[in-house]
């Protein structure tokens, strides 16, 4: 473990054609941290995961990712879980081969088969408890069946900084737990950064290090006691928000249109 | 028609099969090769989602092809200009599905519209101008097949350097370019080789029955297969027998090669439908015996 931080971000700033996303943004990831980042959509967190694979260019500031400042085009050292879009029932790939395109879809070159390869995709499945299900075809596998893989290929390079885009949506609550269970493990064996987008924070309360809420263009960076309060969220949002408690879960309430927006978005990302 | 004509049409030549056979042999190559690399190449426009551009692509290289007719140019290079202008401007343009799709209504027909008015408008041997619509590879001269081979081993080559990256980006996109693959080099230099392929396919089969070796080989086998080698290796398997056998069955008689090949091509298609229709009731019943799933 090195002494530098996985992830460096110092007063980033986006823009989407004339609007800012979001400016001035600072944030420093620890080895082993686990960030939450939570905002209603369109706010930019799939932006900021992107911004940090070097596919979208900052308007301002700059991003260091271990220990590299960011400017190619993506970044095979961060481990990436994107969007679940779940796959078509007709995809030509087995479970094995999902895990494999991290392991060996970058090279060119002939094709050809590589026994170290195959031990790593092996290992690989094991570690995300794929076995029982990584020699059939994708499409017919769960949604948590299909996270799992998708945990399994992010991890293919030991990333030391992991970047998980809503890796929870359309699960089960057993198989959040699941999903949740497999990047804690990673970042406690590691060491490896962790940058999770979510917009439901619970099924992470109790493992989650800090909270970066975003809403509005600005931001809102700390523990989970010090942002998830009324007061610190009607201060961001600029209106009434409430955080509740009910048993042992936390309800957001009054932040503007945040679900129906959220179905939006994914739309508008195809 | 008469079932006497029709029979010598068909089988006319059969006494005279091992004299036609050598005449043909280079021609029997050339398809061979087109088939196995059409078919693997297929598995990239599947995957792509990619069939109408090929279709699109082969009415430009017709273009070209008829353009060189009539100017008297080599009409082998004349397609593949044709191809090639063709794919560049939709992967240039169409980096989108909706996008390209649009790109390529408004190509095909102009395309079309253009070989036909090159057509009409040459004045030479009547036969060459069909030959470029419905295929006729039997009149494909030595120096041209010789030609159309080596453009095919390219493309297969190529497809093979850039094989793994492609097969990322066509399937998880988003992750292959989080992964540093140069999703928009690698998708360039498929639309290339693609535009090349198509060009050899014009020759052989004719620009409007492209696909029966760029599209339904390698459908077929995603029918009944899902593995990485499986699945192209299916493909390639089924564009040869398609290919090959379309040809040998042809030069039995008098009928074209495309009919042949197209028909072939088909029934392997309907044939892997049925497997594939009666697999998934299977798998579909065991899945649901062994656990019931609330997320799918």
């Amino acid at each position: 473990m090195t002494t530098t931080p996985p992830l460096e971000i110092r007063g980033a700033a986006l823009q989407r054609g004339d609007r800012e996303l979001w400016s001035g943004l600072d944030l420093t990831a620890g080895s082993g941290e686990l960030i939450a980042v939570l905002g209603p959509s369109g706010s930019g967190k799939t932006t900021l995961l992107r911004a940090i694979l070097g596919l979208e260019r900052l308007s301002s500031g700059r991003i260091t990712a271990l220990g590299e400042e960011v400017r190619g085009r993506g970044n095979r050292r961060i481990g990436y879980i994107p969007q679940q879009r779940p796959l078509p029932r007709d995809t030509s790939l087995r479970g094995r081969d999902l895990v494999g395109l991290g392991v060996d879809g970058h090279r060119f070159g002939l094709p050809l088969p590589r026994r170290s390869d195959r031990g790593r995709v092996d290992r690989l499945i094991d570690a995300v408890g794929a076995r029982e299900f990584a020699d059939r075809p994708v499409g017919m596998l769960s949604g948590g069946e299909q996270q799992r893989l998708r945990v399994g290929q992010a991890l293919a390079d030991d990333p030391q900084l992991l970047l998980c885009d809503e890796p929870l949506t359309s699960l089960d609550l057993a198989n959040q737990q699941a999903v949740v269970g497999l990047i804690d493990r990673h970042r406690k064996d590691t060491g490896a950064a962790v940058l999770l987008v979510t917009h439901d924070i619970n099924p992470l309360l109790g493992k989650v290090d800090r909270i970066l809420y975003i809403a509005n263009g600005r931001f809102t960076l700390g523990t989970p006691g010090e942002v998830l309060r009324s007061d610190v969220l009607t201060d961001l949002y600029g209106a009434h928000v409430f955080v509740l408690r009910a048993g042992d879960r936390l309800v957001v309430v009054g932040a503007p249109d945040a679900e129906e927006s959220h179905h939006h978005h994914e739309e508008g990302r195809e | 028609m008469n079932w006497p004509d029709v029979w010598d049409a068909m089988f006319g030549g059969v006494a005279d099969y091992g004299a036609i056979l050598i005449l043909v042999a280079n021609s029997v190559i050339a398809g061979a090769v087109l088939g196995l690399v059409g078919g693997l190449v297929g598995v990239f426009v599947m995957q792509r989602d990619m069939a109408f551009a090929v279709h699109g692509i082969s009415e430009l290289s017709f273009a070209g092809a008829a353009f060189a007719l009539l100017v008297g140019f080599d009409v082998v290079t004349g397609s593949i200009v044709g191809s090639l202008v063709a794919a560049a401007i939709i992967g240039v343009l169409g980096a989108k599905a909706r996008d390209r799709n649009s790109i390529i209504g408004v190509l095909m027909p102009f395309g079309l519209g253009l070989g036909i008015l090159f057509l009409s408008l040459y004045d030479g041997r009547s036969a060459n101008r069909f030959s470029l619509l419905t295929g006729q590879i039997v009149s494909v001269q030595t120096g041209q097949l010789g030609w159309l081979i080596a453009i095919s081993a390219f493309v297969l080559l190529g497809m093979l350097l850039i094989w793994r990256p492609l097969r990322f980006d066509s399937l998880d996109p988003q992750s292959a370019a989080a992964r540093g693959v140069p999703t928009t080099a690698v998708s360039l230099a498929f639309m290339l080789l693609l535009g090349l392929i198509v060009a050899v396919s014009v020759h052989i089969i004719g620009a409007l029955l492209v696909m029966a070796l760029l599209v339904t080989p390698a459908a077929a086998a995603m029918r009944i297969a899902s593995g990485p080698i499986s699945v192209p290796l299916l493909a390639a398997v089924f564009g040869f027998v398609s290919a090959v056998g379309g040809i040998l069955l042809a030069i039995a008689g008098t009928l074209p090669v495309s009919p042949y090949i197209t028909t072939i091509s088909f029934a392997i298609y309907v044939v892997c439908r049925v497997i594939g229709s009666r697999r998934d009731r299977v798998t579909a019943a065991t899945a649901s015996k062994v656990a019931h799933r609330g997320d799918r």
